[in-house]
């Protein structure tokens, strides 16, 4: 879909960790890929804008800040689902949402400020909507290594 | 707009020890949680904004990274836009006993980003064990669950994987500032 060359896949693969902190981190990494601070700043920009990178930055772990986090299913019937997701969504602290081809057919991803805040929510929209919500919380998260290759 | 991706989310094995935030640290956080700027000297943007030293917000950035508050620094891609087409969520039931072994083994996979143990609710929902597994398509996708369901042997009692059909949204997580800026 977009025309992305040998420097961005470079840019892509080598910068999915690791930015550094420090004065100048763009110069730095752009030395490292052989191109100058204003080409790799103008391609990450680039990048961002067509929407290969969906963002650049540090990522946050939810729950280290203290915050909630939890994975949550619902059973739908059809004629129910656009409005039963319109519902959903209105919620702040529902982050993804996602309909899947399973009889629990809605899937979402319920962040919020204090980790004590999960099942007011969920009672919430369980009230709301007048389904019932599979709260899923992770019990063990195993390796999590997954690098996407451009 | 730059929603965070947790699906990408990426975890570094680092101590489990508390940090506590403070004012300062909320403040970064608020700062950049949406994205750094693209900036030759970023932090020094982030810093005059919130109206601290660079140094001090390096140094406090350094610190959520080691502590793990911070997972990475660095780009999220969007895996649609580079060609992988085919993601699943796979889910098994396996042995509660073993799951912590199995889910390594998982983990471990290429292709599997996210591998978690989560709870069952019976009757409806009989897995424990779920995986995300990419592909460019859904072909490739079968086979790592395939590769997978080998893996497991006996110890996959039943599995499936569902498949997302439409995004009914992706804004990503946001601390909210209290000041209500």
């Amino acid at each position: 879909m977009n025309l992305v060359d040998k420097i961005d896949r470079k840019i892509i693969n080598e910068l999915q960790g690791g930015f550094p902190v420090c004065e100048s981190p763009f110069a730095e990494v752009a030395e490292q890929l052989g191109i100058t601070e204003d080409d790799l700043i103008a391609r990450v920009k680039k990048l961002l804008d067509e929407g290969v990178l969906s963002r650049f930055g540090p990522m946050y772990h939810a729950e280290r800040l203290g915050g909630g986090l939890t994975l949550v299913a619902m059973k739908i019937p059809e004629h129910e689902f656009d409005r039963v997701a319109e519902q959903v969504n209105a919620f702040p602290q529902v982050a993804h949402n996602y309909q899947r081809d399973h009889e629990l057919n809605m899937w979402f991803v319920l962040a919020t400020e204090k980790a004590s805040e999960i099942d007011e929510t969920l009672e919430l929209i369980e009230t709301r909507t007048g389904y019932k919500v599979y709260n899923m919380p992770k019990q063990q998260e195993f390796y999590v290594g997954l690098r996407f290759n451009a | 707009m730059w929603g965070s991706d947790l699906m990408l989310d990426s975890v570094k094995n680092v101590s489990m020890a508390d940090y506590e935030l403070d004012e300062i640290d909320r403040k970064i956080v608020l700062a950049t949680q949406a994205g750094l700027p693209l900036d030759a000297k970023p932090y020094h943007k982030v810093a005059s904004e919130i109206g601290i030293s660079t140094d001090e917000v390096m140094q406090r950035m350094q610190a959520m990274l080691s502590h793990g508050v911070i997972r990475r620094i660095g780009v999220v891609p969007n895996h649609y836009a580079l060609g992988y087409k085919g993601n699943g969520m796979s889910v098994w039931d396996v042995p509660d006993d073993k799951i912590a072994e199995l889910g390594e083994k998982i983990g471990a996979l290429d292709n599997v980003s996210h591998c978690y143990h989560r709870p069952r609710h019976l009757p409806e929902w009989n897995y424990n064990l779920f995986a995300m597994v990419h592909g460019h398509d859904r072909d490739e996708v079968e086979q790592q669950v395939q590769q997978i369901a080998e893996l497991l042997g006996d110890n996959d009692r039943g599995h499936t994987v569902l498949y997302s059909t439409r995004i009914l949204k992706k804004t990503g997580l946001r601390l909210q500032d209290k000041q209500g800026k």
